[in-house]
Formats: structure tokens, C-alpha cells, sequence
């Protein structure tokens, strides 16, 4: 027989080397995890967190009132007194919380009954097929379903052909409402597909051992049903509520009216990076609180 | 090699004009070389068209065929917009109102331009040259693209009889209320101080740009009045375009370029424009170049070409403009007849009627220390306070 031949093996500087970092790592699990870790975790508090702090720290810099020009390190609490001391941010702030937790509401309202059809009482068939139709609107692109609304709800659009006849005339492209209906629809899918989930989770013979018990559909529904998917329910709602209220674009093109993403918008366009970067610090301070009241309620399980 | 001959003849003339002695600013371009093969700019809608909309009007694909150097644009929505466009860093120069070009100046954004190295800037009207919009104590900072006012739009079906005065969209707004499309920035302000200066001389107000406490308050409660009535702000000039296609907005301030897009449209809306017997508000726009601009041998030849008949005739043509010179006036005309006439090329006492979009400043602008004016900030302020409440 032939004797091995050596030119066949690898040169073994190179061979070891790796040999030794792969046994090194092999006896250490932790190190592993952290290598493995440092990539993702320093990609998101590098960009992430990074750009979040620049952003924020714009807060306490002051800009040159004739150039416009921001100055980098000029520290100052001007930003803020601007904020409090116009009328104006206080109105905008309230007016996006409130069409946030009223979309939020209506897409539960919404949801519930669709998501329940789903769950528990469509066929296997129509239940995937219910599920593709949810999911349909989501492959669209959210700016052209935008304009689809435009088109409805403009002057001479498809809404006022349906409404006029019954003498109604459509109010254009400026009314809050617009801003509200546009959000729901956008949002509903968000809102459905948690609490479907939750539903099916909920095992048949619980309902059955409060049939069994003497509770009526409503006692059922109140006692057994909503508190097991009030989780999903909330988790929905973290959806629905940050999404409406970070939105800028559904209401400077359907309502023509002021969100705290326009305003942050407006001015950071406008050179005024200052007063933005304050007022960003306000939705950031509400999704953080809604997020917390979230884990209490055990939203974080459900999703 | 067509590219090589112009360039040869651009850096020749610069050279001639360095030999015989002139200055040069410090900071402009010296020389001029080959493009670089890009050019990033910021414009104003419509200024630089590729034939995309009307195959007539092209004065971007015979640059680029010619200096090789592609062009890409954003365009800015308001004056201010522009200016944090041209600081991002990203563009090597842009087209600027007073209102931009001024702070652009003052912080050092843009260069000055050697006008020796441009061809063509001989022939621009001498009345457009060292204004305070584009030169910093007699060095231009840019050459003139061309100018114009902001108009009065109407729907001729809609609002008859046809309006001469801008009072239809302030005292009688009520009589077309809820479709009244205004311009959503603050510049806008502007508009109501110039009415004031019309209807209520007691207010003193000498320049619509610099308003004291008293005046500025003024025009303020006539814009939340106006408001009142149910007005649709734009600030997209398609946007605008399509409020006044579908009939949300039948009456509004507007520009010229709004006007012939929605006239000149398929099928044409019954859409008019007018400057009113008061004067309006407008603009005197300006070619700059970024400080560091990445690609300068390319804006300078894109200035030198924007200001050359073919180029500047088209382009003031399709936004309704007044050109800046009698050569692109000359050429204006085989495209729209008669349009010098209508723009007022030349008419220094017509424009004297207009008030170039300028910034507000604290000092008022002027010499005397004792008169204090609301600046700029002011004016983005109480602009969104009025328009978010």
C-alpha cells in the first residue's frame, strides 16, 4: 500500500490556530453567547439607541435666530419654554392621543366580532381564507392605500357618488374624521390577527364547563371569554395606539389637520431641531407608559 | 469630445479673465475642469424639467448629454425646507428665494461664484446683478434663474365674476368658504401684512417682511379670521393641483406654474391666474453652489448653462416666470408668444410693486437700532400656531 502522503494535510500553523479559538471557546458557553450577541446587540445600540440619543440631545441645543443654524453644544432649556409656553403643542398632543385611543377602540370594536367569526365558528377553509383576507391589505403599500382614501373622500370622489343622492355632500379632504377612519382601516389587520389567536387558544371546554354551570352566552362571554383574551386585546392595542399616534402622513394628506409627528415634521424641516427633538420626547414618554401598563396587563404573553 | 470643447473654452475664458486681472472672490472656483459626472440639487418645483411631462420642455438631457454630468434633484416645498436640504450636505447647490439665500450667505452655506468662469452671465439683465438676494457686499453669491409673483387662482366656472382684488380670499372669504386654498408656510404671513399695508396704512407698515409686535399681531388675526372661514393650506404644489382638479378649492394664492399645469392639463380645468391691482408677494430666485460641493465643476457648468437662452427660456416658460435675459427672452417667445410682455422682463417699476420673499429679521433689516421686529422663529411659530390649533 501507499505510505499517507504529507503535501495533503493542511499547513499546520493555520490548522491549529483555529483548532485552539474553537477548544478555547468550546470549554467557555458564555463567551460563545456573548460573540454571538455583540453583533446584533452592538448594531442596535450603536444605530438605534445612538441616533435616539443625538436626536434627544438636539433638545438642549439652541439654533442662531437670523441664519437658522443649529449650534452643536450650546446647551439651553429654550426648546422647552417654547413648548409650554404655546398653546398650540398642548392642543396637537391632546388631539393625536384622542384619535389614538379612539382608532384603538374602534379597532377593537371592529376586531372582536371578525376575529371571534375566525376563531371559533368559521370552517378550517374559511377560516384560512378569512385569515388571507386580513392579511391582503398589509402586502398593499401604505401610501397608495392612502391616496385609494383620497380618492374617496375628495371633492367629486367615490364617497360623495354614493352620498349624494341622499342629498349629502362630501366635506373634502379636511375633516378630522378622515384622519380616524383612514387609521382604523390601516390598523385593523394589527388589531385582529393577536386577537384571533387569543381566541383560538381558548380551549372549547372551558366554555362548555360554564355552559354546564349555568352561564348564559353573556355571563360566559364577561366571565370567561374577555378576561382570558384582554391580553390579546392590549396587545393589539400597542399596534394600534403607537402606530396612530407616530402617523404624520394619513393626516396631512386626508384631514389637513396637525399631528405631533407633523409638528416634529414641520419643524425639523424647517430648521427648528430644538423644538422637534422636545416634542419627540413626549410620544416617546406616552409609548413608554402604555407599554408598562401593557406588561402588567400580560399584553407581552400574547403577541 | 463635444464635452472636452466646451469645457476647454469655459476654463479658457476663466483663464483670459484671471490673466487680465480680475478678482477673484476668495472661496469661488478659480479654475474651471471637467464635471465629474453628477450633480445633486435642490429646486423649486419645475426647475428643472427632463421632458417627462411635455417632451417640449427639456433643459435637463441636453445638459447632461453635454457636460455629462447627471443631474438629480429634490424638490424643497418651502424656503426654509430648502435651506436645511442644502446644509444636509448631500447637494451641491440649489435654486434659492431671498429667503433662503440670505441666511445661506449669512452662515456661510454657499460660496461666492466666479462669474468670470460663466460664459452667459454677461448677458443676464444688469438689473438682476449684486442684489442684496445674491451678492454679500458686491460678491455674487450665485446668478440670477428668474423671478416672479405669487398669484391669485380661481376656478372660472366657480367664481364669477372674475376677481381683481385679493380681498376674495380675506374680507369676502365667507362667500367661498371651505374652498379656499391658501400657502401653507409661514412666508404667508406676508400676504396678510401686504394687504394690511393696503387696507389699514395706520399700521405703518413700510415692509411686509418686517413687522413690528403691533403690525405682526395684526396680520396674525387676519390669517386666524381667514382661517376661519374654512381654508385648505398647501404647501405641495401638486397637492394644490389636485384640490383645485377635483374642486375641494375653487379660489386660492397660487403660482403661475400651478396655473398653466392645471390650464395646459388633459382635459384643461377652467383655470385662470391674476396679480391684483395691490401688488402680491413673490420671488427673485437664485443658482447657488454649496460651500463644499462635491461635484463644483458641475454646478458651475449648470449655472453657466441655466442662465443660456435655450435653458433659461424653457425653464421660465413652463413655471411662468420672467427670464433673465433678452436672449432667453428672444427664445421664450418662439415658445409662448408674448411671454416677456406678460412677466415684465424688464419692467423694474412693475416689480418694484412686488415684495421678494425675504427673511424676517430681529433688527428689521435696517440701520436704525431703536425699531425691533419679529424674527424668523416668530414667524415659524405663530405659523404653527395658527395652523395646528
Amino acid at each position: 500500500m501507499t505510505a499517507p502522503n504529507p503535501v495533503t494535510i493542511d499547513p499546520p500553523v493555520e490548522r491549529s490556530l483555529w483548532r485552539r479559538v474553537a477548544s478555547w471557546l468550546y470549554s467557555r458557553p458564555r463567551t460563545q453567547l456573548r460573540l454571538l450577541l455583540a453583533g446584533p446587540l452592538g448594531w442596535m445600540t450603536a444605530a438605534y439607541f445612538g441616533s435616539l440619543l443625538i436626536l434627544l440631545l438636539g433638545a438642549f441645543w439652541t439654533k442662531d435666530s437670523l441664519t437658522g443654524k443649529v449650534i452643536p453644544f450650546s446647551w439651553s432649556l429654550d426648546a422647552f419654554g417654547n413648548l409650554f409656553g404655546a398653546e398650540v403643542y398642548r392642543t396637537v398632543a391632546f388631539r393625536t392621543i384622542g384619535i389614538a385611543v379612539l382608532v384603538t377602540l374602534t379597532a377593537v370594536l371592529l376586531a372582536f366580532p371578525i376575529a371571534y367569526y375566525m376563531a371559533r365558528i368559521a370552517s378550517p377553509r374559511t377560516r384560512r381564507l378569512l385569515v388571507v383576507a386580513v392579511v391582503m391589505p398589509l402586502w398593499a403599500a401604505y401610501l397608495v392605500k392612502i391616496f385609494a382614501w383620497r380618492t374617496i373622500l375628495q371633492g367629486n370622489g367615490v364617497l360623495e357618488w354614493v352620498l349624494s343622492p341622499f342629498g349629502f355632500e362630501s366635506s373634502g379632504l379636511v375633516e378630522l374624521v378622515n384622519s380616524w377612519l383612514v387609521l382604523t382601516y390601516l390598523w385593523l389587520p394589527y388589531m385582529i390577527l393577536p386577537v384571533f389567536a387569543g381566541l383560538e387558544r381558548i380551549p372549547n371546554s372551558l366554555l362548555e364547563a360554564s355552559a354546564d354551570l349555568g352561564g348564559r352566552a353573556g355571563v360566559t362571554f364577561r366571565r370567561v371569554v374577555l378576561p382570558l383574551v384582554f391580553p390579546a386585546l392590549v396587545a393589539g392595542s400597542i399596534f394600534t395606539f403607537s402606530l396612530s399616534l407616530g402617523d404624520y402622513i394619513v393626516p396631512d394628506l386626508v384631514s389637513d389637520t396637525k399631528f405631533i409627528g407633523n409638528i416634529i415634521y414641520d419643524n425639523s424641516t424647517l430648521g427648528n431641531v430644538p423644538l422637534a427633538a422636545a416634542y419627540a420626547l413626549l410620544p416617546i414618554v406616552v409609548v413608554i407608559g402604555y407599554l408598562l401598563v401593557a406588561r402588567r396587563l400580560g399584553a407581552f404573553e400574547s403577541l | 469630445m463635444k464635452t472636452f470643447r466646451i469645457t476647454a473654452l469655459l476654463a479658457g475664458i476663466g483663464l483670459l479673465a484671471a490673466a487680465c486681472g480680475t478678482s477673484v472672490p476668495s472661496g469661488a472656483l478659480t479654475e474651471l475642469g471637467d464635471g465629474e459626472g453628477e450633480l445633486n440639487l435642490v429646486i423649486w418645483v419645475g426647475y428643472a424639467e427632463r421632458g417627462e411631462v411635455d417632451p417640449g420642455y427639456d433643459w435637463v438631457t441636453p445638459f447632461e448629454d453635454e457636460t455629462g454630468c447627471m443631474v438629480s434633484t429634490t424638490n424643497m416645498n418651502s424656503s426654509a425646507e430648502g435651506v436645511q436640504l442644502l446644509r444636509s450636505g448631500e447637494y451641491d447647490g440649489g435654486s434659492f428665494s431671498g429667503n433662503a439665500s440670505v441666511p445661506l450667505m449669512l452662515a456661510g452655506d454657499v460660496a461666492p461664484v466666479n462669474t468670470d468662469l460663466l460664459s452667459n452671465y454677461a448677458n443676464v439683465f444688469a438689473g438682476l446683478k449684486d442684489k442684496t438676494h445674491n451678492s454679500l457686499d458686491g460678491v455674487a453669491y450665485g446668478v440670477p434663474h428668474g423671478r416672479g409673483p405669487n398669484v391669485l387662482m380661481w376656478n372660472t366656472e366657480e367664481v364669477t365674476p372674475a376677481p381683481t382684488s385679493w380681498d376674495i380670499i380675506w374680507e369676502d372669504a365667507g362667500d367661498y368658504a371651505g374652498k379656499i386654498s391658501i400657502f401653507g408656510v409661514s412666508d404667508f404671513i406676508a400676504d396678510a401684512a401686504l394687504h394690511l399695508m393696503v387696507k389699514n396704512p395706520d399700521l405703518g407698515i413700510t415692509n411686509p417682511y418686517q413687522l413690528n409686535q403691533e403690525q405682526f399681531d395684526a396680520a396674525i388675526a387676519l390669517l386666524e379670521e381667514q382661517k376661519s372661514h374654512g381654508v385648505i393650506y398647501w404647501s405641495d404644489a401638486f397637492d394644490q393641483i389636485t384640490t383645485f382638479a377635483s374642486g375641494d378649492a375653487v379660489v386660492g394664492t397660487s403660482w403661475q406654474f400651478q396655473a398653466n399645469t392645471l390650464a395646459g392639463g388633459d382635459p384643461p380645468e377652467p383655470i385662470e391666474a391674476t396679480v391684483p391691482a395691490e401688488g402680491s408677494t413673490g420671488w427673485s430666485d437664485t443658482w447657488m453652489i454649496a460651500k463644499n460641493a462635491a461635484h463644483p465643476n458641475c454646478m458651475y457648468l449648470w449655472m453657466n448653462h441655466m442662465m443660456s437662452a435655450e435653458a433659461n427660456g424653457q425653464a421660465t416658460v413652463w413655471f411662468g416666470e420672467a427670464p433673465t435675459s433678452e436672449a432667453a427672452c428672444n427664445y421664450a417667445e418662439t415658445l409662448s408668444p408674448g411671454h416677456c410682455e406678460q412677466t415684465h422682463a424688464t419692467d423694474e417699476a412693475y416689480y418694484d410693486k412686488i415684495w421678494y420673499w425675504a427673511t424676517p429679521r430681529a433688527d428689521c433689516g435696517d440701520e436704525d437700532a431703536a425699531t425691533t421686529c419679529k424674527d424668523q422663529d416668530a414667524w415659524l411659530a405663530a405659523w404653527a400656531a395658527l395652523t395646528g390649533s
